[in-house]
């Protein structure tokens, strides 16, 4: 289904703006082509979404990051990409095109000092640059350059086919290949108003489940592990070893790389699957509690993670923060209800929300989600009934081009994909959101007033995506 | 804590516990780099591990090698957290041009000898993202590659393999010092 989709003139994307920076909607993603930039929006109270385009043949827009910060970073973005220039946005420094020198924001007073880390890092961690200031041991400012995995995907997605844009897609951020390959396929259908088959919608569920329960075990272990509990970290690795054992077995690839593709999905399961799948549920339910309870109830942990890297519900809204980041702190939403989508319309399942923003919280969430996950499997299992996997795409259409958007709850957070694909049948354009858009400048406001030392505890939490958002 | 811990003394370790085909070529791999590694490294193989702009697929199965199933440590390679301390740059990604100098550096930083293993289809020559304006052709465009492993991303086994691999390389190079001359100095 698509968005309500309007083509404005400046004055009513001002306007756009002035309800961002009231609160009144929310930003879901803000981007380019070269004369044309696209908004897409949340309304705050009825929960509709929207998209809007201000043609402008000059290569100018009123900024809309100016008024709203959220949109700054893509609004720099866009500029690298497409020479789209924000008018009146304040900071004029490139953002995913790297050269020459880059003048970090200052920071004075007594007796600081700067802190710079990346884009190698100590750990096996994705490249990104990270600017402290610190006075002693206390973080005063956290300053981000990213871009250092800047791949140019949309330009390489420009003119080239589905299938290959697919490929594509499920290589933004590969540890939500699952949930990028599905935000495309969604985007693609809306475009295109093809109905994947009811087998694969559910075989679609089973995979996105399977990946945040990957992602969402490695993550607590990894976060346990920067506390320096180590036995959290094996555990928690072993888990997630099966879960991946059990995707190549299932579905062909650990990670499910290529395997929801536009239409439907690329392979069905294996004649004893269900079984597979319900036997790794029943696992990790019998493992997971025990580890819950030592995350629990060990106290030099709770030390840690209490109280640290706070992100206020007020910051979480006005960033409209996805997943586990936003939930942590507050911010009820969930793209698999809002605006929701096959088949989580039939699936009971719970969107844990709480308010208190530290790392514990954002811990806690995620364990609450490999509760809810390995639930959803096990109630998609019984209903995948026997069928086709795939359905055919609609050939090239005559009408010209075909617009699709949508929106996806990777583990991460909202996904937001859009696509236009041409006359000829291949894909003019597309633009696919992570969810660390929104959330990484956050982490520079929660790590305010920490210790250094717990920064990669901090950072672990928030978990954001480097490759997702260098695009 | 205190039950899970005594649960663990006596389940044994988990890399027996866990199913078959697996576990028999790591076996298999665990006599031969074990072998090779003690006789041409002394005892362990540093491994620096940089991301020049993969998509991150590769590093989530490069953290799977140290999870308690793979657990690359028995073999006697380690990741260490400085380039100084490395034998052995595992670099994946089609590197990007972001990432161009600092591969270089690190490169730089990492005392002779020493081997570039690039992982994944994209390290090779870009693989998917080649032909992109912001990528280079692969880990080679940049610094010398001694060997590559194929994949996208590469599964942990198949990168234990690689090593091996290496390993073989590494002594069929006669203009390199073994690194065991290195270690064995007081
Ligand atoms: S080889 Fe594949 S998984 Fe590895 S970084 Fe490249 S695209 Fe990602």
């Amino acid at each position: 289904m698509n968005w309500p989709h309007s083509s404005v003139g400046r004055e009513a994307w001002q306007a756009a703006a002035a309800r961002l920076h009231a609160g009144e909607q929310c930003l879901l993603g803000l981007w380019g082509e070269p004369g044309c930039v696209h908004m897409a929006v949340l309304q705050s109270a009825s929960r509709e979404c929207s998209m809007l385009s201000l043609p402008c043949a000059d290569n100018r827009y009123p900024s809309v990051g100016r008024v709203h910060p959220p949109a700054m970073r893509l609004e720099r973005a866009a500029r690298d990409l497409y020479g789209l220039e924000p008018e009146g946005l304040g900071d004029a420094r490139p953002w995913l095109r790297h050269g020459g020198a880059y003048p970090f924001l200052p920071a004075e007073g007594e007796s600081l000092h700067q802190i710079p880390v990346g884009p190698v890092h100590a750990g096996i961690i994705e490249p990104g640059h990270f600017r402290f200031t610190a006075s002693g041991e206390t973080v005063v400012r956290l300053e981000q350059r990213l871009g250092y995995a800047h791949k140019g995907v949309e330009s390489l997605m420009a003119g080239a086919s589905i299938e290959r844009v697919a490929a594509l897609a499920g290589r933004v951020s590969g540890d939500s290949t699952v949930a990028f390959a599905l935000a495309y396929a969604h985007a693609v259908e809306a475009a295109l108003a093809v109905q994947p088959p009811p087998r694969a919608v559910w075989l679609r569920a089973v995979m996105a489940e399977l990946e945040r329960l990957a992602n969402h075990l490695g993550d607590i272990g990894a976060v346990c592990n920067d506390a320096a509990l180590s036995v959290m970290h094996a555990q928690c690795g072993w888990l997630r070893e099966q879960v991946l054992r059990a995707a190549q077995a299932c579905f062909g690839h650990r990670l499910m790389m290529d395997r929801v593709i536009p239409g439907g999905v690329l392979s069905d399961l294996p004649a004893d699957g269900e079984q597979m799948l319900s036997a790794l549920v029943g696992f990790i339910r019998k493992q997971f509690p025990d580890l819950v309870e030592v995350y629990d109830n060990t106290a030099s942990l709770k030390d840690r993670t209490v109280g640290t890297g706070i992100l206020s519900s007020a910051l979480a809204q006005q960033f409209a923060a996805g997943g586990f980041v936003g939930r942590a702190s507050g911010r009820h939403f969930d793209a698999r209800r809002t605006p929701g989508y096959a088949p989580y319309d039939r699936l009971p399942f719970e969107i844990p929300v709480v308010q208190a923003g530290d790392v514990n919280a954002r811990v806690w969430i995620r364990i609450r989600e490999v509760e809810q996950s390995l639930a959803l499997i096990e109630s998609i299992l019984p209903q995948i009934a026997p069928g086709p996997i795939h359905a055919p795409l609609a050939a090239p259409s005559a009408a010209g081009a075909r617009e699709g958007i949508a929106l996806v709850e990777g583990f991460r957070g909202d996904i937001l994909a859009w696509v236009r694909i041409g006359a000829d049948g291949a894909v003019a354009r597309c633009h696919l959101r992570d969810p660390s858009w929104f959330q990484w400048p956050l982490l520079e406001a929660a790590i305010e007033g920490n210790i250094v030392a717990d920064f990669p505890l901090c950072n672990k939490s928030f978990n954001c995506s480097y490759s997702g958002h260098d695009l | 804590m205190r039950r899970l811990l005594l649960k663990n003394l006596v389940q044994g370790p988990l890399t027996e516990a866990a199913p078959a085909p697996d576990d028999a070529a790591i076996a298999e791999l665990a006599s031969h780099v074990n072998q090779r590694a003690r006789r041409r490294l002394g005892r362990t193989l540093a491994i620096r591990e940089v991301d020049a702009g993969s998509c991150n697929g590769c590093e989530l199965e490069i953290h799977a090698l140290a999870n308690v199933l793979y657990d690359l440590e028995r073999f006697g390679l380690r990741f260490v957290a400085s380039p100084r301390h490395a034998d052995v740059l595992l670099v994946t990604g089609p590197v990007t041009r972001n990432m161009r100098e600092a591969l270089d550096r690190t490169y730089r930083a990492t005392p002779d000898p020493k081997w570039v293993v690039a992982v994944g289809d994209c390290a090779r020559n870009g693989g998917i993202f080649a032909g992109s304006d912001a990528c280079l052709a692969g880990v080679s465009a940049v610094v010398p590659v001694d060997l590559h492993i194929p994949g996208c991303p590469p599964s942990p086994i198949e990168m234990l393999q690689g090593l091996l691999a290496l390993l073989d390389s590494v002594s069929a190079d006669a203009t390199r010092a073994p690194i065991s001359t290195r270690r064995e100095k007081p």
